[in-house]
């Protein structure tokens, strides 16, 4: 995204959104949510924004500071598409970055797979190697490892057993 | 036969009696491209529920990046889609450079241009070839396909020094200049492969037996597709013209003339269209980068980067479009030489979200089409 | 046939036409021209070992071109890639259900130790800790090259086989059958374990 697009944009959803629903973060492009408004601003970004595609989901562990960060990746597709047609956008492509934050004790975050269903396997990845739970999920279970498997390898704090 | 007549026919209209039946196939089984195994619920041939079980190649490469410096990460992005080892490399190095600011001559770009292209070539051939064995015409597409592909693969041999895990591309460049017999075979390979698929079409694309089977089969709707995330030739069968290529404009892409093929239904059988005639894309971009890099006085091939590199705090979000669709690596940097997370966004895996959709209705013999169509590579999905 | 000594009667005998053998010989030469592969590419040496079936490589005049879905009617298993955990148990019962004589080719650096993989945390560090291998052809990816050497060494292998000494044959063939493992809460653990 241009600088003039990141500051419409951010302008746009500051009238849009509710005061406190989102916060800038350090570099462009990036937004740090809440929780609990993470659904909110997601409907927002995607039907009213347009972006509409979610391209990566991942989980950081923040051993240091005791919380895990789920971070989105969003794009906007339809806009993108119209570049090979040899047509102007007519607005931002992307990448625009969402961060959410959940301590360790407690790691739950509302599931985005009814807004964008990319995030289905995205998730239960997330969930199975670093234990943070999607409320919402249709399906949450691991994937890459079995079912009887109990610990959560890409946390920090994860120590494997001497072979 | 009449084209017309090779419709997909609903399940209603059949009036046998069927039963109920669970069916496991794989994670052994030659037709899944790897190990990946599917618990399919069946009413008698039809398919009701199809269930998708992976992890039976989880490397664990992303625990094993955060405990490598960043160069000694590259030999691992090889062995992610283990067919285009040089478009996964080039896609790390565009994370990495992008985290630290590194310039790329460019020399090295029109060369990582070319290897993109020419791994392109190579996985669409293999990619038909495999469908076409799936579909029952036990590998004798794959030969041809095979065929073209080693010629490319001396080339990689000459270049990087291996066949297929070639550690080719560094942070800022590339890690060797091209030898002296490369361009001669380069341009004979970039001559007679429109000859190759030429052949290809002659043998396929009007075929009876691969129309019938694969029309209206596994057809996803473009809004669908979109919802999942889906990218690469699977998207734009769906008749959506999204080319990482075309949007961010990634290395000397912005300067090379190139089409985007879409297909209209969004089948297989336009998945199938839509690789070949990017095939012959890639032909005519391979043309533009030759010329590129005559006209491109000799220069570095990779600018100065300190061997352990160490990129300030930060995070990065690089892709590039791989031959199988987006992908991606995220980087968050914490100041020192190892990365402290360090992630893939793979595109065999978002592409296989909607496999269930796309099965449903369709009969057993189907479900190993539609996913020849989609194009995966197990080591991607589960890294 | 082996790399037997010719005695010079045997070889007056040949050049009149008449070939003298053992049953041994036979045998074991009608089995060694003969070893149709399990198709068991788990990861990037699958890809390999598809290039050597290619027309440059050729497996097939090795008599091997059949490569066999069903592990009911293959003789060798090449372990070609990665063995995870949690593929383990399936690799251990593939190799049960392998009728004797049966062989196991371990081709890649993973499939012998784990390869590059090795401090993963759900990689099995080479596929001997639960199948016995015969022949181990290392690589990352070994060329095609290298895989018809293990091919070849697996055919010297099988020609200096004795009956006498082999598991499967005789009044008392025992198939030498692999406890499969199990899936733990942290691990693979085998059945005696737990």
């Amino acid at each position: 995204m241009t600088d003039a697009e990141w500051i419409a944009l951010r302008d746009r959803m500051a009238r849009a959104l509710p005061a406190g629903a989102f916060e800038e973060g350090p570099a462009d492009g990036v937004i740090h949510v809440q929780p609990r408004s993470l659904l909110y601003v997601g409907r927002y970004l995607l039907e009213t924004e347009g972006f509409d595609y979610l391209s990566n989901v991942t989980g950081v562990d923040w051993l240091a500071e005791g919380e895990f960060e789920v971070v989105y990746h969003l794009y906007a597709m339809r806009r993108g598409a119209r570049i090979a047609r040899g047509e102007d956008p007519g607005g931002p492509l992307g990448p625009l970055v969402l961060k959410v934050r959940v301590p360790r004790e407690r790691p739950v975050v509302p599931s985005v797979t009814s807004l964008w269903p990319s995030a289905l396997w995205q998730e239960r990845e997330v969930y199975d190697l670093m234990g943070i739970r999607f409320e919402g999920h249709p399906d949450l279970r691991r994937i890459y490892l079995w079912d009887e498997y109990e610990d959560h390898p890409l946390r920090k704090d994860y120590a494997p057993k001497e072979d | 036969m009449n084209r017309e007549t090779a419709v997909h026919v609903p399940m209603e209209v059949e009036e046998l009696e069927t039963e109920p039946i669970t069916l496991n196939i794989g994670p052994q089984h030659p037709s899944t491209h790897g190990v990946f195994r599917m618990k399919v619920q069946l009413q008698g041939e039809t398919i009701v529920a199809l269930e998708p079980i992976l992890g039976y190649l989880h490397r664990c490469q992303e625990k094993l990046a955060e405990g490598h410096t960043y160069l000694q990460s590259i030999p691992y992005t090889d062995r992610l889609d283990y067919i285009c080892s040089m478009t996964n490399n080039h896609a790390y190095v565009l994370a990495v450079e992008k985290l630290a600011g590194i310039e790329v001559p460019r020399r090295a770009e029109c060369i990582r241009v070319i290897m993109d292209e020419l791994t392109r070539l190579l996985n669409h051939a293999l990619a038909v070839g495999f469908l076409l064995n799936d579909m029952g015409a036990w590998l004798t597409p794959v030969q041809y396909g095979l065929r073209e592909r080693e010629k490319i693969l001396d080339l990689f041999e000459m270049a990087s020094g291996s066949r297929m895990m070639c550690n080719y591309m560094r942070f800022g460049g590339v890690a060797h200049d091209l030898p002296e017999g490369f361009m001669p075979l380069l341009r004979k390979v970039v001559a007679e492969f429109p000859g190759f698929i030429d052949e290809y079409e002659r043998f396929l694309t009007t075929n009876e037996i691969l129309l019938s089977r694969c029309k209206y089969v596994g057809i996803l709707p473009p809004d669908r597709a979109i919802a999942y995330g889906v990218t690469g030739p699977v998207l734009r069968a769906s008749g959506v013209p999204y080319d990482v290529r075309k949007v961010d404009r990634y290395s000397l892409y912005g300067e090379i003339d190139f089409d985007v093929p879409i297909g209209t239904v969004g089948d297989v059988y336009d998945r199938y269209l839509v690789r070949i005639y990017e095939m012959r894309q890639s032909v005519r971009i391979l043309e533009q980068a030759i010329r590129m890099l005559e006209e491109t006085p000799p220069g570095d091939i990779q600018s100065k980067v300190p061997r352990s590199l160490k990129p300030p705090i930060g995070e990065a979000y690089g892709r590039i479009e791989s031959p199988k669709g987006e992908l991606g690596f995220y980087l968050v940097s914490d100041g020192s030489e190892k990365p402290y997370r360090w992630r893939v966004r793979a595109p065999s895996f978002v592409n296989l979200t909607p496999l269930e959709e796309m099965c449903r209705g369709h009969k057993v013999a189907d479900i190993v089409l539609i996913l020849g169509s989609i194009d995966i590579t197990m080591a991607e999905v589960d890294r | 046939m082996s790399e037997q000594e010719i005695s010079p009667e045997q070889l007056e005998l040949e050049r009149r036409g008449i070939f003298l053998t053992t049953v041994e010989g036979l045998y074991n030469w009608g089995r060694r021209s003969s070893m149709w592969p399990m198709m068991f590419g788990l990861a990037c040496c699958a890809i390999e070992m598809i290039a050597t079936g290619a027309p440059r490589f050729d497996l097939a005049r090795f008599g091997s071109e059949l490569f066999r879905a069903s592990p009911r009617q293959a003789d060798v298993m090449i372990v070609a890639g990665t063995v995870t955990k949690k593929m383990a148990p399936l690799v251990v019962r593939l190799y049960n259900q392998m009728p004797e004589p049966r062989y196991v080719v371990a081709m890649g650096a993973c499939a012998i130790s784990g390869g590059p993989f090795r401090e993963g945390y759900a990689v099995v560090r080479g596929v001997d800790r639960y199948i016995p291998v015969d022949v181990y052809i290392p690589g990352c990816p070994p060329r095609p090259e290298s895989l018809l050497h293990g091919w070849m060494t697996l055919q010297r292998l099988i020609d200096h086989q004795r009956l006498k000494d082999v598991p499967w044959y005789g009044k008392d063939g025992n198939t030498r059958e692999r406890p499969i493992p199990l899936y733990g809460a942290h691990d693979l653990e085998l059945p005696e374990e737990r």
